[in-house]
């Protein structure tokens, strides 16, 4: 094969797809904008937002005050819920359009719905889970999309030469979303959805919202167990941790496959990327696949029986002992603190 | 009778793959090769359906020849037959050259075994991990797309629809749609049988089917293979750790170290 790109110079400016339940974006979608931002500032190009769904004009400004410069918006009784073939086709058209050289989705369930379809469509290239993204300069312009590999134990960094626009999904709680700045502004454009009318075969018949409360994603505080506990029981004690600390209960994969503990609690790889204030790693050794889901929490203390476990190079307080005895004598003075008035659920927020 | 179509892979258990300290580069050496873990889920359902309505499951795979292991493995597991696509030319597939020729290879099983009702695939591979195969497959055969199901409540046969609970971050989504159909499997989907005696002594004398891109006529050469796939791997690293001069906190008994702890979180908040 010839080195000899296609000319793309028609193609410009970074697109990012705006993932939506009732009118209430998800987080994602505002740290897609945060990452996109700094593509095309670098690309010199206008960021853009697709805004799909049922009064979701509210999320056209919200889009503007997270960064976007043009969103175009499409709205109708019909595209309420997510379904892959109008969603798609109304992606498609834009693309088309509008030519973006680089659309970011989601990597959720959704996103990757979508974007996989839209990729075969087009046809392009589509990095699936992306955690860094870069791109570089004219003339080549090219999006560095890079992803764990093999079990999250390896990065790779892949690229789309031949194709445009480039497509990428990104996981959710790697990227930062920019701080909302309510007097930006920006271009809404409304579009028209291409299949309006048109009946289709797929339809949502209810949505059973998630009972579990449990929002890894968003807590200050995780107390997260792994392979040390044993069994399922000692997680109850992470729990009366979790609960004095205002916090969460999170977990290793190896946990998860065990069936200690359901895959809502888990960390790290095919679970939860997570940036709280204050993680504990009780019982984890650290291998990669947790350790990415969870390296940029603010404060990190490990508590670990093996003085050699890698959890402890990236922790900041290290404590080596049993967890056994550790963390009944934490759960107590913490517990203590709350009887002298000083709460660690709201003391330990400011951290 | 309905049919019914399943996509699998046979993969490296990743799970099993270390790193070499020294090269940092993988140790595939003894990594056993195992039918991807989702697409199993996704036979299941498939065989749940042949049980309770009749149907006939056809099952494929993209591969080198030694996939024929996995392939019995399904044929052991009630599949009625089992297609090896395999070629030179397909290797170093990414996920739009692999949904190419698996959509081709169904259009070739419909031909042979009538029109695919439901076809299934898990949610992704265990080596791959992307889940863009599913939605590839779908789009190509224009199929209706339900991703990430975690229950089949009801297929209909007269009807012609299936109605499924696809799990989502936020909760499940109870969809209904009709035929032609892709699903792609969780692992809550269901759990998978063991091979019965009958199963196990048929997938012993059972050959797959085989075919090469002799077999397509109308294969396009530049869709395939390595040649066919956009996406290009420029690098692989193994992420450094980002070292932190952490603390120790020691003491004689545990309140000692819990107490020393607690205070220096107070401290820094």
């Amino acid at each position: 094969m010839s080195n000899q790109l296609p000319d793309w110079s028609n193609y410009r400016g970074v697109m990012v797809f705006v993932e939506q339940r009732e009118s209430v974006a998800k987080p994602v979608s505002w740290q897609l904008l945060g990452a996109g931002k700094k593509l095309a500032d670098k690309l010199e190009v206008p960021l853009m937002a697709l805004v799909i769904g049922e009064h979701v004009e509210n999320l056209a400004d919200e889009a503007i005050g997270y960064g976007a410069d043009q969103v175009y918006l499409c709205e109708g009784p019909e595209l309420k819920d997510y379904r892959t073939r109008p969603y798609s086709r109304i992606t498609l058209k834009l693309i088309e359009n509008v030519k973006p050289e680089i659309c970011l989705f989601g990597a959720s369930a959704t996103g990757r719905d979508l974007a996989g379809a839209i990729a075969t469509h087009l046809p392009t290239g589509l990095t699936a889970d992306t955690t860094e993204l870069d791109v570089e300069s004219h003339p080549s312009r090219l999006l560095l999309a890079s992803r764990p590999a093999f079990s999250e134990k390896m990065m790779a960094t892949i690229l789309c030469k031949q194709y445009r626009p480039q497509m990428a999904t990104a996981r959710a709680g790697v990227f930062q979303a920019l701080p909302r700045d309510a007097s930006r502004t920006g271009k809404i454009i409304r579009i028209e959805n291409p299949m309006k009318g048109e009946k289709i075969a797929t339809q949502v018949m209810g949505f059973i919202e998630k009972q579990s409360g449990i929002n890894l994603e968003e807590a200050d505080i995780i107390v997260a167990g792994g392979r040390g506990l044993g069994g399922p029981e000692p997680f109850q004690m992470l729990q009366e941790l979790a609960d004095v600390l205002g916090g969460e209960v999170g977990a290793s994969r190896a946990c998860v496959d065990s069936g200690w503990i359901k895959h809502a609690h888990q960390v790290g790889q095919t679970g939860f990327t997570v940036r709280p204030k204050l993680y504990f790693a009780i019982g984890i050794s650290g291998a990669v696949q947790h350790t990415v889901g969870m390296s940029n929490s603010d404060y990190i203390v490990a508590i670990n029986k093996d003085p050699e476990a890698p959890i402890f190079q990236i922790a900041h307080y290290q404590i080596v002992g049993d967890l056994f005895q550790i963390v009944p004598a934490l759960i107590d003075a913490f517990k203590q603190r709350k009887d002298q008035q000083s709460d660690p659920t709201v003391t330990l927020r400011s951290l | 009778m309905l049919h019914l179509v399943v996509c699998i892979k046979q993969v490296p258990d990743s799970r099993e793959i270390r790193i070499d300290p020294n090269t940092n580069t993988l140790i595939r050496k003894g990594i056993p090769s195992i039918v991807n873990f989702y697409d199993l889920h996704g036979l299941e359902a498939a065989l749940q359906i042949k049980d309770e309505l009749g149907a006939r499951i056809t099952v494929v795979t993209m591969g080198p020849p030694p996939a024929e292991k996995s392939l019995k493995e399904c044929i052991s597991l009630g599949a009625d037959e089992a297609v090896l696509v395999t070629d030179r030319k397909f290797a170093g597939a990414d996920t739009l050259a692999t949904s190419y020729v698996l959509a081709k290879t169904i259009q070739k099983v419909e031909e042979k075994w009538g029109p695919a009702d439901m076809v299934f695939c898990g949610k992704q591979t265990l080596d791959g991990d992307t889940g863009q195969v599913g939605p590839g497959v779908a789009c190509r055969l224009d199929l209706e797309q339900l991703t990430y199901v975690g229950d089949v409540v009801k297929v209909n046969p007269e009807r012609k629809t299936v109605r499924v609970h696809r799990h989502l971050e936020d909760g499940i989504e109870v969809v209904e749609t009709s035929f032609p159909v892709l699903l792609t499997a969780l692992k809550e989907l269901n759990k998978v049988r063991r091979a019965s005696l009958p199963g196990m002594i048929r997938a012993a004398r059972y050959k797959p089917i085989v075919w090469t891109t002799a077999d397509f006529p109308d294969l396009e050469i530049s869709k395939i293979g390595l040649k066919g796939s956009p996406t290009i791997v420029a690098k692989t690293w193994v992420p450094e750790i980002r070292k932190i001069e952490g603390e120790k906190i020691e003491g004689e008994t545990p309140a000692e170290v819990a107490n020393q702890l607690v205070a220096k979180l107070y401290e820094i908040s």
